[in-house]
Parts: structure tokens; C-alpha cells; sequence
């Protein structure tokens, strides 16, 4: 079954990032994909709820892009989330909105995957700090996908980067197509 | 048709130029050869409709006196400074080499002596500055870094025709200097050196006069508002100095270009510009009209083997030179092919200093005629030649690697034109520059643009509503079009004009109120601000809080409210039919009836912000409890 799959993308300085437009760059053309730019949609950062809520309903498949900022995402995305994700719409006994559709997460981090270890300058694994975002997801009912993250987003060599735009490419085209992606 | 009536000759080449222009265009020629061919037609070798094309020739060199005005308007002194290493390096290697060249090949083909082979070489080797500059202009290539390599060289050429002027005459057996200043044959007993400081004082007299007696004129004529008084100023102005070069020996065309550097920092630049450009034009066409009717055609039947082989020899010598020294320069093949072919052909002052050196003995009267011949065919072919160099040269960049060309120096590239300098065109421009863009301003209002340019803005006088000063201001070049003037009217006006015109322009306009959003809409303009929207909002706003809201919440409704009645000028848009924008800022009541009828029914922004208030889960919270305690 192919599914519709919507990518939020939520970056305050995208002309800035060099991993988010790489990623941006390689997966906005793709067909069955679409691309919500969050502070390119709301320049004044004052969300159109009802807007948001449609688009949800209107697809199959969900992808959060966005940098990782102390530990969590941009403000603009958590206010999506406070004020789209509604009781009776997105949970609660009558909200479905998001049940049994796919949910992946996908950040660029400025540390390297060694840093986010108990041991390490972070303290904690990645997998902790997105404990938030995954209970979002199943409190939603939707299906939370094993995380898309590029690490040392800054300092990645040109074949990392490569790399990295083709998992996510082919992640998004799993999502689409329908097979279980990669490491779930 | 000798002693035709001016208004008969005048109709004459008018519609010959009417006819034949338009049709080299759409065959893709340009209209230099258009107007080349027109001559020919019209001229004394075809219908015969013209007079002697000698005489035209002089009344159409004024032509290129006014050419070469508006270039030194786009010149501003700091650019020509910049250009000095390609003026005087690459133009002198130019003239010396080229001219050498031509002398040998002359001097051995047709067994001349050295002292006429070398005059003859050295006028060959000047091109024409009209052909050339009209025709860079027309392919657009008149920004490029071939377009400033060519403009550098034509610029020494003009230089050169001074001293040649002097010298040639001293080639001749036992001659003596000729008398070439009015100064001289005015006082004939004066010293020689009267002469050079006559010179220096004219240039003087026009650099002085440019910067501090023209403006305060041109602001006073301004001021009057009335434009042709205006244009009368402009070209009394170019004619005058044209006179006063002269007078002293000069070439006035250089004298013209001085005046116009001089002037190319005031802030009536474009004005001047939109008003002489017209002339141009047309004394321009009519010297290529002359060109074309002063081709001897009875010489080309009898001896088409000769002219074909010296047009051949003249173009192939002059290209290969230039395209060395053009590479040497460090300029791309591509970029170099066009510099060669575009200045290959003889120049117009061949035209006078082949006259000058028959006259004098220096070269025989019928050699004269006949290189006379080859000047006017190699820039009948001239044309040609450029559509071959861009052709070939586009080929060429798709192929080599693109390496170190010199960039091109911006003589006027603004990213906005703002039409309108008052209070809203001035918030725009601020923001726009203090962000690091380059803005040209026109205003009508010339006492605001001397404040203005106090402050440093390039902020010029004009009528915005006028296309050849938007085309003045930069609009070929610009991206985006920012039309902030308060006059509703004569927004739609340049709204439509300059799409028709510059279809590459993105065009934000200011609008006065609904009715007026909805013509500029109809005009598909593609941002539309109303004037004194975002301040009622921002008022409002202002408002919540002194009844006592929160400030976000305040902030937050007025950024609701404001997104509401955007889409409501979409939603209300059926209303608005075909009807004109005039008929319904009469019916204002029905509007505002409209209007707050559509608040009621559609604006709400209560459960905008249901995420943050806690009654809905609240409920579901007591629920569970229950669930939990049962």
C-alpha cells in the first residue's frame, strides 16, 4: 500500500544548515512526498491549527525533520505540537487522528554519535532524550519508526553527508511504500 | 532629390527605418544592419531619394556625440578609474599593434611608401564605436566582461583620433601643421602654445561647470515641472559642449563623454538619460542610414575582387590581433572571439581622417575613396559577424572550463528599484540596505531626493511612471520592482507598464486600500501590502493590551485577526467582478457592510488555542479518576 507521507520540517536558520538543506535538497522532490517547511509557513510563528489538523488528516505517514536543540527540537515545533496535538483530535477516547500511522523522527545533531553515552559528554543515549517524542507518538497511537539521526552534522565529510541523504531518501521511500523501514 | 524639402527627407528616412528595422529584428540581424540596408535602399545607388549622404553624415555624428554622453552617464568617475589598465593597456596595444599590422600589409600589397601605408593602418585600425556599443546593447553583452574589454579599446580609439588628427598631416611632403582650431583661424598670430592651454581650460570649464553649476540648474529646471524645458536643458547642454570641443580642436564626441562623466554622480542622471535617449536612437539610425547610402556600390561592380580581398584582409588582421591580445588579457576564447569580431570593422572617424590625409597629399584621393569603400563594407558585415562570434562563442562556453575571466565591473545592478520615495518607499528602502541590498530610488519630488542623498542614498529624480527612467534606474537588471508612490492610479499604471515591459520583475506594490488590492490582483502583481494595514492591526493590538490582555494574547489575536482578513480579500474577491476600482471606492458602505458581516460568520479564533487550555482534558482526567476509583 503506498502511503501519503508528510515531512515536517522545522529549522529557524535553514539557509544556515548544511545537513538540513542536504536532506531537504535530496528528499523534496520526491513523488508521494510532502514537504511542510514549518517557519517558511508561519514566518510569525503563529500556527493555523485547523490547517495543521487537515494536513494530518490528509495523510498517511509522518516525519519530523529537525535539529536537535538542547536536547529537544525548535520552539516553533513544540508549539506544533501543544497546540496541534489535540484532546479528542490527536488523543483521548475520541482523538485517532494519528492511530496506526507511521511516525519517524529524523534530527541532525552538532555531536558525534560517542558523544550521547552515560559515560560521555551528554550523559545520556540518544534513545533517552527521545523518550518525549516517542511517547507523543504512542499516546497518539501512532507507530514510532526506529530514528533517523546524522550525527556531527557540521563536521561530516562530504561522503558521510552523501551517505547519510541516502539512508533518509530510502527511509522516506519505505515509508511510502509501505515496507517496514530499516531497524524496527 | 537635391534640394528635397527638409520634411520630404525627414519622412524619407523615417520610413525607411519604420520599414526595414523591424524586419532585420524578427530575422533575428539587429537593427544596426537594418538601418544599414535602409540606406542602401533609399540612398544614391538604389532609389536615389536622398541627398549627398556626405552632408547627412555630419548632422548624423551627433549621433554618436550623444552616444557617447549617456555612456559617461552610466560611468561614474570611481568605475572609469578602474578601468584605466584596460583603456590605456589593452586599447594602446590595440591602435599600435593593429595599425602596424594593417600598415605592412597595405604597404606590401599595394607598393604604397611608408607615410601612407602607416596613416592608412592606423585609421583602419579604429572601429566603430556607434555599430559596436548599439549592437553589444542589443545582444546584451554590454555588461559583460567582453562588452567592457571592447567598450575599453573603442574609448582609447576615440582618444587616439586627437593626436592623429595632428600628426597626419605632418606625414606629408613639406607640409606644415594644419590650422585645425577655430582658435586658430580666429587668431591666426597666436602663439602655438595658446592653443594647449585652450585645451586644458575648456576641459576645465566642463568639469568645473558639471559639478557645481549644472545641478543647482538642472534642480531649479526640475522644479518647474516641466519636462520639455528639461529635455531642451539636456540637450543644450550636450550641444553646447560639443561646440566648445570643437571649437578648441577636440573631438566632441570625447568632450560629450567627459560632460556626461562629470554628471554620472548627480542624482538627475536617469532623467537625463530617459530624456536624450530618444535622440540618440534616432540621429544614431540616421547615421547608419548614411553609413549604408554612402557605400559606393558603382565601385564595388567595378572592382569586387580588390574591395572583397582588403574587406577580408581589413576584418581577418584587425580579429586576429584582438583576439590575441584580447586572450593575452586573460579573457576566455569565447569571451575573446566576441571582443575580435565585434571590433574588426573600420570606424566612422576613417571616414574624416581618410578625407583629412586625401586632402593633404598624404594618400592618393582615389586610394581614399576606395579604403573609404572597405570602412563602409566591413561594417555592413559587421552584424553578421557578431551573430556569428556569439553563436560560436556560446559553443565555446559549453565546452572549456570557465577560468579566471575578469568579472565583470556592475555599472548599475541594483537588486530593487523603488518607485517612490515618501514615507512608505522609505521603510522599505531602509530595511532593504540596512540588510546589505543595493536599492535605486526614483522620486518626483526633487527637494526630497537632495535630502535624501544627503544621507547617502542613490536615490535619483524621476518620474516613476515613466518606463525609460525605470529602464534608467537599472530595471533590465534588477530583480524586483517596488512600486511604494501614494497615487492610486499611477500604481496600476506602472504595475501594467512595467510588466509589459520587464516580465522578468517581481513586482510589489503598495496598495491604498481593498478595492485597489483587488486591480493590482487583476494586474497579477505578486506582493501586495496595504498602506496602512499592519498599522491598524499593530494599534489594535496595542488596544487588547490597555484592556487589559496579556501581551502575547493580545499579539497573538492580532496576528489571528490579520491572517483572517488576508484570506477574507480572497474569499470576498467574487464580489468584486469585472467592475472597476474607481466605481467601488465610491460605494464604500456596501464594502464595509461585506466585510463585517464576513467577521461575523467566519472569524474565530476561541478553539485556536485549545491545546493550551485545560478544560478538554480536564474532563477526560475526572473520567479516568472515576474509572479508576470504581
Amino acid at each position: 500500500m503506498a502511503r501519503s507521507v508528510l515531512v515536517f520540517l522545522a529549522h529557524p536558520a535553514l539557509q544556515q544548515s548544511r545537513a538540513n538543506r542536504a536532506l531537504h535538497n535530496a528528499a523534496r522532490d520526491l513523488p508521494g512526498i510532502t514537504f511542510h517547511d514549518l517557519y517558511e509557513v508561519y514566518p510569525d510563528l503563529v500556527l493555523d491549527v485547523k490547517r495543521e489538523q487537515a494536513l494530518l488528516l490528509s495523510h498517511d505517514a509522518y516525519v519530523f525533520q529537525h535539529p536537535f536543540y538542547w536536547y529537544s527540537c525548535p520552539a516553533l515545533l513544540k508549539e506544533w505540537f501543544d497546540l496541534v496535538l489535540t484532546h479528542g483530535f490527536a488523543y483521548g477516547r475520541t482523538g485517532r487522528a494519528l492511530a496506526g500511522k507511521p511516525w519517524l523522527q529524523t534530527l541532525t545533531t552538532g555531536g558525534s554519535q560517542e558523544d550521547y553515552a552515560p559515560d560521555a559528554d551528554n550523559a545520556f543515549t540518544m534513545t533517552n532524550f527521545l523518550k518525549p517524542f516517542e511517547a507523543t507518538a504512542l499516546l497518539c497511537g501512532a507507530e514510532w519508526q526506529e530514528p533517523c539521526v546524522i550525527y556531527a552534522s557540521r563536521i561530516a565529510d562530504e561522503d558521510a553527508m552523501a551517505a547519510a541523504t541516502s539512508d533518509y531518501v530510502a527511509r522516506l521511500r519505505a515509508l511510502r511504500d509501505g515496507f517496514a523501514p530499516a531497524g524496527v | 532629390m537635391d534640394q528635397a524639402e527638409p520634411l520630404v527627407q525627414a519622412f524619407v528616412f523615417l520610413a525607411a527605418a519604420v520599414i526595414s528595422v523591424p524586419i532585420a529584428k524578427r530575422l533575428g540581424l539587429g537593427s544596426v544592419l537594418g538601418y544599414l540596408i535602409a540606406g542602401a535602399v533609399i540612398g544614391p545607388f538604389g532609389l536615389k531619394l536622398l541627398g549627398q549622404p556626405h552632408d547627412m553624415m555630419h548632422v548624423a555624428e551627433f549621433g554618436v556625440v550623444i552616444m557617447l554622453f549617456l555612456i559617461g552617464l552610466e560611468l561614474r568617475p570611481v568605475l572609469l578609474w578602474r578601468m584605466r589598465g584596460a583603456i590605456f593597456g589593452l586599447g594602446f596595444a590595440q591602435v599600435t599593434l593593429t595599425g602596424l599590422a594593417l600598415a605592412l600589409a597595405l604597404g606590401m600589397a599595394l607598393d604604397l611608401p611608408w607615410q601612407s601605408a602607416l596613416a592608412a593602418g592606423l585609421i583602419l585600425s579604429l572601429s566603430s564605436t556607434a555599430i559596436v556599443l548599439q549592437t553589444l546593447r542589443e545582444r546584451g553583452l554590454d555588461q559583460t566582461g567582453p562588452g567592457r574589454a571592447s567598450f575599453s579599446v573603442l574609448l582609447f580609439q576615440d582618444l587616439a583620433v586627437i593626436p592623429m588628427l595632428a600628426f597626419f598631416p605632418l606625414l606629408a611632403p613639406g607640409s606644415q601643421a594644419p590650422q585645425t582650431s577655430v582658435l586658430r583661424t580666429l587668431a591666426p598670430g597666436s602663439p602655438p602654445w595658446a592653443e594647449g592651454v585652450a585645451v586644458v581650460a575648456a576641459i576645465v570649464l566642463i568639469v568645473v561647470a558639471g559639478r557645481y553649476l549644472m545641478r543647482p540648474i538642472f534642480r531649479l529646471i526640475a522644479r518647474t515641472e516641466l519636462r520639455e524645458i528639461f529635455t531642451a536643458t539636456a540637450l543644450a547642454l550636450v550641444v553646447g559642449v560639443a561646440l566648445l570641443m570643437e571649437a578648441v580642436g577636440l573631438s566632441a564626441a570625447l568632450g560629450a563623454f567627459l560632460a556626461g562623466v562629470v554628471l554620472a554622480d548627480s542624482e538627475y542622471r536617469h532623467e537625463l538619460e530617459g530624456d536624450i535617449e530618444p535622440f540618440r536612437g534616432l540621429l544614431l539610425g540616421l547615421f547608419f542610414i548614411s553609413v549604408g547610402a554612402s557605400i559606393d556600390f558603382a565601385l564595388l561592380a567595378r572592382e569586387p575582387v580588390l574591395l572583397a580581398a582588403l574587406v577580408a584582409g581589413l576584418l581577418i588582421i584587425k580579429a586576429t590581433v584582438l583576439f590575441g591580445l584580447t586572450r593575452l588579457v586573460r579573457h576566455r576564447s569565447g569571451d575573446a572571439l566576441i571582443v575580435a569580431f565585434g571590433l574588426a570593422q573600420g570606424g566612422e572617424f576613417a571616414f574624416v581622417l581618410f578625407a583629412l590625409v586625401a586632402q593633404t597629399g598624404v594618400l592618393p584621393g582615389t586610394l581614399a575613396d576606395l579604403l573609404i569603400a572597405v570602412v563602409a563594407l566591413s561594417m555592413a558585415v559587421t552584424p553578421l559577424l557578431f551573430l556569428a562570434a556569439t553563436r560560436w562563442s556560446e559553443r565555446f562556453m559549453s565546452r572549456g572550463p570557465a577560468r579566471d575571466a575578469p568579472e565583470a565591473i556592475a555599472i548599475d545592478d541594483p537588486d530593487v528599484i523603488v518607485a517612490g520615495f515618501g514615507r512608505f518607499g522609505q521603510t522599505v528602502t531602509r530595511l532593504l540596505t540596512s540588510n546589505g541590498f543595493r536599492a535605486s530610488v526614483l522620486d518626483h519630488d526633487a527637494d526630497q531626493v537632495e535630502t535624501t542623498r544627503a544621507f547617502g542614498y542613490t536615490s535619483n529624480f524621476g518620474d516613476a511612471s515613466r518606463i525609460d527612467l525605470l529602464r534608467a534606474a537599472g530595471a533590465e537588471r534588477a530583480r524586483l520592482l517596488v512600486i511604494a508612490i501614494d497615487d492610486g492610479d499611477k500604481i496600476l499604471e506602472i504595475a501594467e507598464e512595467a510588466r509589459k515591459n520587464f516580465p522578468h520583475l517581481k513586482i510589489l506594490a503598495r496598495a491604498i486600500d481593498r478595492p485597489h488590492v483587488y486591480e493590482l490582483m487583476r494586474r497579477n502583481v505578486d506582493a501586495i501590502e496595504r498602506e496602512t494595514f499592519e498599522g491598524g492591526i499593530h494599534l489594535g493590538i496595542k488596544a487588547l493590551e490597555f484592556l487589559g490582555w496579556r501581551r502575547h494574547q493580545a499579539a497573538r489575536a492580532g496576528r489571528i485577526f490579520r491572517r483572517h482578513d488576508l484570506r477574507s480579500i480572497e474569499e470576498l474577491a467574487v464580489f468584486w467582478g469585472e467592475d472597476t476600482y474607481r466605481q467601488h471606492a465610491r460605494n464604500r458602505t456596501a464594502l464595509l457592510t461585506n466585510l463585517m458581516q464576513h467577521d461575523l460568520n467566519v472569524f474565530s479564533q476561541g478553539d485556536l488555542d485549545s491545546g493550551w487550555s485545560k478544560d478538554a482534558s480536564e474532563d477526560e482526567a475526572r473520567a479516568n479518576e472515576a474509572r479508576g476509583s470504581s
